[in-house]
């Protein structure tokens, strides 16, 4: 870079003085890096105070932030803009099975010996790693867990406590609807939040049967047969059946659950945590409300929190410049740069990169979710992160399933369909 | 070249061939060529091919009528063709009897007819998107203005888009009400053209004005009713935009119709089966409007 430079200023001096005067902004000449991300708000927020701290410490490279949509519609436009050979410079996108999904030999560059990945936690790296055993992406992000985010004051005012398996949870259910309250909140609107009850209820599918997610993969276990895999479509029939969900559950939107649960319309919202950051930028005087407990199993004894790995940034193959991207990937693996998420997100979970620590005064619903990480503490990934596999319409059944048009059992056989057409598309062994 | 080839067999053939002569030189067709092959024929028949392969952005598996057979055993696959038939049928059929009833309306002495025919089509031209956007606050069963409206009559509104049985159906009626003044445009340019003689021949035999409708008006704005049926039918068949801004083929499956379960396998990256999906699509648009349109147009020749 400086050689080009100087050849350049050298050429410039030549050719005059005037050109001269015009290429010494040359010579500071930057390089800029593109970055795509989603454009939920909260990830837009991040990624500019993670830009910004990373170019104060980089003032040679220029981040340029893109933003695409999130859902079916950014994936593929991942997918489209990798196969033609256009991706920005670095991008971010899901880790686990969606990452599985783009080629990542084919299309990433190989981050397995940055010296940064000794800081990076085991757990996150098994799920950006190739098929080929090399490791492709860096986290960004705290991890979440998947289970019930519940309101404090109702809890109190009723004398409820933290509900350890289905039938306490359940019972408490009943007494928040004889106050006359809502129970549960389910926002349908938002098709992808109906999933949170069968996918949040893995903890308690693996605690029974730890070969279940290898099994799937495999064609071998399914969730209409294997009955601890069915409890989840059963429990999202069991709420709805129960009479427990807000009246609007079929219209209301993930914004209206947020509310909801942050103002104390309802009891409980199913969630992953990262619901923390949306109550922490529109409620913030609610914060303190809000509780957040795994969801329970049927065994007390086995309680344990379903953990979602949080997305990953990757290098495609068809950068131009790699190595200021690997200089903001190892930037992003620092602790500096959780520090940056941390102040632009406020504190959501617990980081993977070792050395990056949160805030002394996190809100309840991040302290309530520590104990699981903690030494001692229960949790395992969620399905999605031990196989490649996820059928594209679990949403549209678990809202069937959680609006009582279809039953646990029915929803249960027709995900398996849904699934085997998944396995088939990415030509799985077995199916 | 093209142009040789002509020529040469205009000399050899007899005098029908030589009528049949195009006025222009061969090389005048082939930019519209090229558009046409490289657009439209290529993709047409690379579509045939690829709705037999397992295909994803990077590599094609041929798999036969694999993805047929799957399209045509899923569940809600099923159910996204028979929704879209009763969708078509219930959106052509009411903009036929609306459009009908409101160009009557329109075309009688009423004060401030322009702008009330103006009133009419202005739906028509609003973005579909942002009229079910609209729609979807409105129908909002708790908050909706229309659940709203009712409460104040004393009456508990349904579920209009939350309602399994009734969704497909609300989001019919929109499309109705998006629609119907196209249909009714072109009903009011049939009545117009109906000479004023037939009226007044009426008139004299003592016809009543029902009778007068149902004899002279309906009967001779035919072709009119023919163009409004073929337009609206094949706009029901192959209706997205609305649902998809309305419900997104839910709640589950319960509004989904071909296309809309053709784009769904498409965003979860089934690239095949969305494509044999299309296949599916315009084969069912060509088997039901073909006879129809033979069936309506039969008709009016035998007038």
């Amino acid at each position: 870079m400086t050689k080009t430079s100087r050849r350049i200023a050298l050429a410039g001096l030549s050719a005059g003085l005037l050109a001269m005067t015009a290429l010494t902004g040359a010579a500071y000449a930057q390089t800029t890096l593109t970055f795509l991300i989603d454009n939920a708000s909260n990830t837009v927020a991040q990624s500019e105070a993670l830009v910004a701290a990373f170019e104060a410490a980089n003032p040679d490279i220029n981040v340029e932030i893109e933003t695409r949509p999130g859902g079916a519609e950014g994936d593929n436009i991942i997918k489209t803009r990798l196969a033609t050979g256009v991706m920005s410079d670095i991008f971010l996108y899901n880790s686990g099975s969606l990452f599985q999904a783009i080629n990542p030999q084919q299309f990433l560059v190989d981050l397995t010996n940055e010296p940064w990945q000794a800081d990076v936690q085991a757990s996150f790296k098994q799920v950006v790693t190739a098929p080929d055993g090399t490791v492709r992406g860096v986290p960004y992000g705290a991890a979440m867990g998947g289970g019930i985010y519940y309101n404090k004051p109702i809890y109190e005012e009723l004398g409820l406590s933290v509900p350890k398996s289905w039938d306490e949870f359940m019972a408490n259910n009943e007494k928040i609807k004889a106050a006359g309250k809502v129970a549960v909140i389910q926002t349908y609107n938002a098709t992808w939040t109906s999933q949170l009850f069968v996918l949040a209820d893995f903890y308690n599918v693996s605690a029974k049967d730890p070969s279940f997610a290898s099994r799937y993969t495999a064609g071998e276990a399914k969730f209409a047969t294997d009955a601890a895999a069915l409890r989840g479509f059963e429990k999202l029939q069991e709420v709805h059946d129960a009479g427990y969900l807000n009246e609007d559950f079929g219209a209301a939107t993930y914004e209206d659950g947020v509310r909801m649960v942050a103002t104390g319309e309802g009891a409980h919202y199913p969630m992953l945590t990262f619901a923390t950051g949306a109550i922490s930028e529109t409620y913030p005087d609610n914060l303190a409300d809000v509780g957040f407990f795994a969801q329970p199993g049927d065994d007390a004894s086995l309680n344990g929190l379903t953990v979602w790995m949080p997305g990953a940034l990757y290098i495609p193959q068809s950068t131009a410049n790699l190595d200021a991207a690997r200089k903001f990937a190892a930037f992003v693996a620092s602790p500096a740069g959780c520090d940056a998420l941390t102040s632009a997100g406020g504190a959501t979970g617990p980081y993977l990169i070792n050395g990056c620590t949160l805030p002394a005064d996190v809100p309840p619903a991040v302290s309530d979710l520590l104990p699981y990480f903690a030494e001692g503490g229960q949790n395992g990934p969620a399905l999605e992160f031990l196989s490649p596999i996820k059928g594209p319409a679990l949403e549209q059944i678990t809202v069937e399933v959680g609006s009582g048009i279809r039953t646990a059992a029915d929803g249960a056989a027709l995900y398996d369909e849904d699934v085997r057409k998944q396995a088939q598309q990415l030509g799985l062994p077995g199916w | 070249m093209a142009v040789m080839t002509e020529t040469g067999t205009a000399t050899a053939a007899s005098t029908p061939a030589l009528k049949r002569r195009s006025p222009y030189p061969g090389w005048f067709f082939l930019p519209a060529a090229i558009i046409y092959g490289v657009l439209f024929l290529l993709p047409t028949f690379a579509s045939l091919y690829f709705s037999l392969t397992r295909w994803n952005l990077f590599s094609s598996t041929f798999i036969g009528f694999d993805n047929f057979a799957q399209f045509l055993r899923e569940p809600f696959l099923i159910k996204g063709l028979v929704n879209t038939v009763i969708y078509a049928v219930v959106t052509s059929g009411l903009k036929v009897v609306l459009g009908l009833l409101l160009a009557v309306l329109l075309t009688s002495q009423i004060a401030a007819r322009g702008y009330l025919r103006s009133v009419v089509f202005f739906p028509v031209l609003v973005s579909t998107v942002g009229v079910g956007i609209t729609f979807t606050v409105l129908m909002h069963p708790t908050n909706g203005m229309i659940n709203e409206g009712l409460a104040l009559l004393g009456i508990k509104g349904p579920g209009w888009l939350v309602d399994p049985n009734l969704a497909l159906f609300s989001v019919a009626l929109v499309d109705v009400w998006k629609g119907v003044g196209l249909a009714t445009v072109i009903y009011i340019a049939g009545i117009v053209a109906i000479p004023k003689d037939y009226y007044e021949a009426a008139r004299i035999d003592g016809a009543t004005k029902l009778q007068n409708f149902f004899y002279v008006t309906l009967p001779l704005c035919r072709p009119a009713t023919v163009t409004v049926i073929t337009l609206s039918f094949i706009g029901g068949l192959r209706t997205f935009d609305l649902i998809w801004a309305m419900t997104r083929g839910g709640p589950g499956f319960a509004s989904d119709t071909v296309a809309s379960v053709i784009y769904k396998q498409y965003q979860a990256g089934f690239y095949g089966l969305s494509t044999a999906g299309n296949v599916v699509l315009f084969i069912l648009i060509a088997v039901l409007v073909v006879p129809l349109t033979m069936l309506l147009n039969r008709k009016e020749g035998h007038e």
